[in-house]
């Protein structure tokens, strides 16, 4: 089979909602996934992040392309693909009526393990995700994070090969984002295939070793975060004033050196300025500043963080969608 | 047949027609013990499902039903139960729009496509765990009904057969339920489905002979799939009430078969392209 090597491919798939606003679709999608490793997806609301999980999952249909989950066709072979794969939706999938344990044993029956068996994978699972005591509770008196475990869970009774996570901690507080994250690990370290989507720029970081891109329904760059970074090109020099000192007295010495846009933080009182030369552009702006007699509070050199990558390459549309992850 | 044995234990195999009728079946009696068990942990729900119709026979029995003179003659109640049995039947689809409509707006239900089994599993699963629902919730009103003085005139036979007419009326319903959960947004449009139910039950047969209507409006009450029902069971029942002279009510028993089959034929195919649908 020819995308043997790759345990998610996609190749040019097409989506169009009937009668859906604009940008919510897939327009010439393309995405190759290496077995046992996780990607992350990442964009704006309205990507089309959850489309492509939900085609690759055989949950919805393609108008154009091609798409194969563990080297099977997704339109064609829709059933067996159904056989390799885990789904955790945006919605944690649970009947909240049934206690956890019930949740559990009821999947892996629906998935065809003896009743014997399935209680057996319940009761593993459960401690796997330190939800043993909880196990006899209605999944209705869960917390946000238990919920989305024991939907990780519920999704993991078959140890499928390929895994979709779509946007695990949306709506999660810290520490049930912290919980989920270690239990994503720990399914990446017994080499399921993880594809997961998130807006958080963060999560992607953290959590994938190849991050897609995607807006307006196409992935707009891809690769693993470091390159990702790299591929904006240099560094980034962050200076933070003292309160008072004039913000536009040292843009205007910061130019001297800048290689893209200068982005000013004035709640922060911290200046970021794209460089190509880190040292020339260090002494240079120090020797100015000095000379103009402001000391600043702090003065470094830095790679770019995600969120600068992702601004870059996504303009505005992306920027106000920032705004709100970074608030 | 050739199989892998999965890490898990799952055997994936190339199944014939028939293991695979065989897991669709074993499918949706997981589907349907799920139903069961939440009666077990939410009965609140089911038990106020099952009491009431109870809660209106009592109403229309007692209250107002010494204003009401049957055409023809004959005990008010005698003529108000078989009606209500088929109103309990109606009010069934809510159960089944409520569980459709949770599962679908929850994620359930796209987790069930995307595993490996039937689709048509879910909707066996769904009609066994309804239609026992309503099983329980007839039997429970038989059951009031004979306490509270109403009998059956007719054989044994004649009487199952109008509990076959009426489970036949809630399986029909069963799809318009379906249909109607698959639609809904959430389960809040529900709501609307609760309030729809009160003037299809009132414009029919089951609280007031059509015969003391408007006359146009005693046609649309005559030609209600409910009255067909509740006029057949009547008959059956041997209780008052159904021999008014419309062609209807003359050949109520075939009008209780032909409107539920109509029903299926309609809605069955909606159903099923509302869930193929999904996958748009």
């Amino acid at each position: 089979m020819e995308s043997r090597a790759f345990a998610i491919a996609a190749r040019g798939v097409r989506k169009q909602y009937a009668g859906a606003k604009d940008g919510t679709g897939l327009n010439g999608f393309d995405l190759e996934v290496q077995s046992g490793s996780v990607c992350g997806l990442l964009g704006p609301n309205g990507a089309g992040k959850t489309t492509a999980v939900k085609i690759l999952s055989t949950l919805l249909e393609l108008d154009d392309g091609q798409a194969s989950v563990a080297g099977l066709d997704v339109m064609t072979q829709a059933r067996q693909v159904r056989e390799h794969i885990g789904l955790v939706g945006q919605y944690a999938a649970i009947d909240e009526i049934l206690t956890g344990r019930q949740n559990l044993v009821m999947f892996g029956r629906l998935n065809h393990l003896s009743s014997r068996q399935a209680e057996l994978r319940a009761d593993e699972l459960l401690e796997q995700f330190a939800l043993t005591d909880a196990g006899k509770t209605p999944a209705s008196k869960f917390s946000g994070g238990m919920r989305r475990r024991l939907d990780l869970a519920a999704s993991l009774i078959v140890s499928p090969s390929v895994l979709f996570v779509d946007e695990p901690t949306t709506g999660l507080d810290p520490a049930g984002r912290r919980e989920v994250w270690v239990a994503i690990r720990s399914l990446v370290a017994t080499g399921t295939t993880v594809l997961l989507t998130t807006q958080y720029l963060e999560e992607a970081d953290q959590l994938a070793h190849r991050i897609s891109m995607l807006k307006e329904g196409r992935v707009i760059a891809e690769g693993t975060p470091d390159s990702l970074k790299s591929a904006l090109g240099g560094d980034w020099l962050d200076i933070v004033l003292r309160p008072g000192v004039e913000t536009a007295t040292v843009a205007q010495i910061v130019k001297l050196v800048a290689c893209g846009d200068i982005r000013i933080d004035t709640q922060a009182n911290r200046i970021s300025v794209p460089v190509t030369d880190r040292m020339r552009a260090l002494i240079t702006v120090t020797t100015a500043l000095s000379e103009a007699q402001i000391e600043p509070e702090d003065l470094a050199l830095r790679r770019p963080t995600l969120d600068e990558v992702f601004l870059h390459l996504t303009g505005p549309a992306g920027a106000e969608n920032l705004l709100e992850v970074a608030s | 047949m050739n199989s892998t044995l999965h890490t898990s234990g799952r055997v994936t195999q190339t199944i014939s027609p028939i293991a695979r009728f065989g897991w669709a079946i074993a499918d949706a009696w997981t589907i349907t013990r799920r139903d069961l068990t939440h009666w077990r942990f939410r009965p609140g729900a089911v038990i106020v499902g099952w009491i009431f119709p109870l809660m209106i026979v009592l109403m229309f029995g007692l209250l107002f039903g010494g204003a009401i003179r049957v055409p023809n003659g004959g005990n008010y109640f005698e003529f108000l139960m078989p009606g209500m049995f088929a109103t309990t039947m109606l009010f069934g689809l809510e159960t089944t729009m409520i569980a459709v409509t949770t599962d679908a707006s929850k994620g359930v239900t796209d987790r069930f496509r995307s595993l490996p089994m039937s689709a048509s599993a879910v909707v066996l699963g769904r009609c066994t765990a309804d239609i026992l629902n309503s099983i329980v919730g007839l039997a429970l009103l038989i059951g009031a009904g004979l306490l509270l003085g109403w009998r059956w005139h007719a054989g044994m036979s004649a009487a199952l057969g109008a509990v076959g007419l009426l489970l036949l009326l809630r399986f029909a319903l069963l799809w318009v339920g379906i249909f109607f959960g698959l639609l809904a947004k959430g389960p809040e449009s529900v709501t609307s489905v609760q309030i729809l139910v009160w003037p299809i039950s009132f414009l029919s047969n089951v609280f007031v002979s059509p015969s003391t209507m408007p006359s146009w409006l005693g046609a649309i009450a005559q030609w209600n799939p409910l009255s067909a029902t509740t006029s057949a069971i009547r008959q059956l029942f041997m209780n008052p009430g159904w021999q008014a002279g419309s062609w209807v009510s003359e050949h109520a028993v075939l009008m209780a078969l032909v409107w539920p089959m109509l029903l299926v034929a309609i809605f069955l195919p909606l159903s099923v392209r509302a869930y193929r649908r999904l996958n748009r």
